[in-house]
């Protein structure tokens, strides 16, 4: 797994930063991609990707959304229609010069296997003129930025891992500075728990730098979860809906879009509403190293909550576990079941903690993970119905 | 040729090779090595030969390979010709070419230390005959090298603004680096091993010419027939080991690590 040192210090300084914004539109105007063997990649697309924001294109294979992506480009050509960036015709631009000013990133990295790291980082700046050392000093700065450690800049690729491997296809994709970012499935290749890590990363790097990117996912989850907006592409390359991530999944324009974005929608539309207040109870706890014998004592409906120094939240311990032996409490005795959520989580991950937690009480930490209280499902559910009420998801 | 060197294997078949056992004093004898008929002037000879053809082979081979291996146009052509080519039987070649394209040249001068005085026009068909054999193997693993390049590493490079020129520059031809020095090698040994029967044209020499012209003709003389055969093959063996040294060396200079195949230092030194 990826080990990110001073995680928490780049955090601060990202919401010290001065955000900038690039004002680049990419705008497709009835596009169409057809092979010369008849079939339709893309039919008549049109869609706006509105400066500094994340557009996503999503869909099953065959949908046209990576040859969409492609065309931004001209690593494809349309076949009738335009792109517009801004107000000029890319079909006008030279492909190698429209192309040094976009950000790339593809699903395999595509890390130049014989150049470190650094190196791999500073090719667009070389390609635009700059000086080794220049582009050097420039690459080592974005290693920074995309949360990998400076000694990682002399490596190759080869021994970097699959988590480190996209950072730096997204460092170099980052380091001319273009204001238009394309990305094609840039998360696809890494394990599930790296790509959590990767797009919350992605995210907050977006609010540094507000690019305008265009991101491609058949993912729905990771659509809704980086998208500013979403446009689903049905086989046949034709766009079934473009929408807000909650709009998507409050209001699917059709049965496709209803089944693409899946099941579990009403529950994952949670995710779009901040828990806000919510009516949390304090626990008694214990913490590693207390006495067993104190446990039972102080347990609520057969748990308690067991807490490090920190104030931080560790797991459960069943009372009935804890008995009247001597000893102390230590970290193998504890339920490690319930997820956590924090006091600026969604009403999802509110009642996620809730649902998983062995005790049935959701815990809620601060961001710096200790502990307010915790709350139950019914709580959340209240919470919703309130919600519900007063923002009406049904139009 | 094989047949009158199997004749006298046969004959002699009864007490073993003949004079196996003088080729040391034959190879440590100072007067073999010196003077205009030494084994160090035909090392040189041989050398000279070996390179020029190895070099002339990569300027052709190269090129090609790398635009092939690029654009994906006439890979079917490369490898029909590679294959077509290794039949052709190279003393055949040679002699052919003699017969054919020696008469026409009318240049009998010498070309600094590389070319003696009326040499020349029995050295283009030893030189085009090497070149033949050593454009396959440098030409199917330029192609192969490039042609094997990760997709996803030349779409990442187009996409980032390189011309198609620098895509093969900057890009292809490093990696496929590895795969062309092994090509090369492949080559080099090969001229090595085939530049012998240069010492049948006139003019010529190189280790051949201890083979075929010193030691044959002598080979009812055990102090000097077979021993400078023997001796003659052992220092063509001798510089082929070297020069593959020599090129292993140059492919640890010039190929980047991150390259490297993963052996077993290599891997143990990977996280």
């Amino acid at each position: 797994m990826d080990h990110i040192p001073g995680t928490a210090s780049r955090r601060i300084r990202a919401n010290a930063v001065v955000v900038r914004r690039s004002d680049f539109v990419i705008r497709f105007d009835s596009v169409t991609k057809q092979y010369p063997d008849g079939t339709v990649a893309v039919d008549g697309l049109t869609l706006e990707a509105d400066t500094g924001k994340i557009t996503v294109l999503v869909g099953p294979s065959g949908c046209g959304k990576t040859t969409s992506l492609r065309m931004i480009n001209r690593m494809i050509d349309p076949t009738k229609g335009r792109i517009w960036l801004d107000d000029r015709d890319i079909a006008t631009m030279r492909p190698d010069q429209l192309r040094r000013g976009m950000g790339y990133v593809i699903q395999q990295a595509g890390l130049f296997p014989h150049r470190t790291v650094i190196d791999n980082i500073g090719t667009v700046p070389v390609l635009l003129g700059a000086t080794r050392r220049a582009a050097r000093r420039r690459a080592l700065k974005l290693l920074d930025q995309v949360g990998l450690p400076a000694n990682l800049a002399g490596r190759y690729p080869a021994q970097l891992s699959g988590g480190q491997q996209q950072r730096v296809g997204v460092a170099r994709a980052l380091a001319a500075n273009p204001p238009v970012m394309l990305m094609d499935e840039p998360f696809s290749a890494v394990d599930p728990v790296v790509r959590v890590q990767l797009q919350d990363e992605f995210l907050r790097l977006q609010g540094e730098l507000g690019k305008t990117i265009v991101f491609v996912t058949h993912d729905i989850d990771e659509a809704v979860k980086l998208g500013d907006q979403v446009a689903v592409l049905r086989v046949g390359g034709r766009l079934a809906q473009l929408a807000t991530p909650r709009e998507l999944l409050a209001h699917p324009s059709d049965s496709f879009v209803a089944g693409f974005v899946g099941r579990d929608r009403g529950y994952r539309a949670l995710g779009f509403t901040p828990a806000g207040e919510l009516p949390l109870r304090g626990e008694t706890v214990v913490r590693l190293g207390d006495r067993l014998d104190s446990v039972a004592a102080r347990a609520t409906e057969g748990w308690v909550l067991v807490l490090d120094e920190h104030d931080q939240p560790q797991g459960w311990l069943a009372a009935s576990a804890a008995s009247d032996q001597g000893g102390a409490v230590t970290p193998e005795m504890l339920n490690l079941g319930g997820t956590l959520a924090m006091e600026s989580s969604s009403l999802r991950e509110a009642l996620d903690a809730a649902l998983s937690s062995p005790s049935g009480r959701g815990v809620i930490v601060r961001d710096d993970g200790r502990l307010i209280g915790t709350v139950t499902a019914s709580q959340v559910l209240t919470r919703i119905e309130q919600e519900r009420s007063a923002v009406p998801l049904a139009r | 040729m094989a047949a009158g060197g199997g004749a006298l294997i046969i004959a002699s078949a009864g007490s073993g090779l003949p004079s196996v056992g003088l080729v040391p004093r034959w190879l440590t004898t100072a007067s073999h090595w010196t003077g205009r008929h030494g084994l160090l002037v035909s090392l040189r000879e041989h050398v000279i030969y070996t390179v020029v053809a190895v070099l002339i082979a990569m300027i052709i081979a190269i090129p090609i390979g790398l635009v092939v291996g690029h654009t994906g146009k006439g890979s079917f052509a490369v490898a029909g010709f590679a294959n077509a080519i290794r039949a052709v039987p190279a003393f055949g070649l040679m002699i052919l070419l003699y017969v054919l394209v020696s008469p026409k040249i009318h240049f009998h001068g010498s070309i600094g230390w590389l070319v003696p005085r009326g040499a020349f026009a029995s050295l283009v068909p030893v030189e085009a005959m090497l070149v033949v054999l050593a454009v396959p193997p440098i030409l199917t693993n330029t192609y192969a090298g490039v042609r094997d390049t990760d997709p996803a590493v030349t779409d990442a490079a187009r996409g980032m603004g390189m011309r198609p020129r620098q895509v093969v520059m900057r890009v292809e031809l490093p990696i496929a680096l590895p795969l062309m020095l092994a090509g090369i090698r492949s080559a080099v040994l090969q001229v090595i091993a085939t530049a012998t029967i240069a010492g049948f044209l006139p003019f010529l020499g190189g280790l051949g010419y201890q083979i075929f012209i010193n030691g044959l003709p002598q080979i009812n003389d055990p102090n000097v027939g077979y021993p400078a055969m023997l001796g003659a093959a052992l220092v063509v063996a001798a510089l082929a080991g070297v020069a593959d040294l020599v090129l292993l060396g140059v492919e640890r200079l010039i190929v980047s690590p991150g390259l490297a195949r993963p052996t077993a230092r290599t891997r143990l030194l990977r996280p």
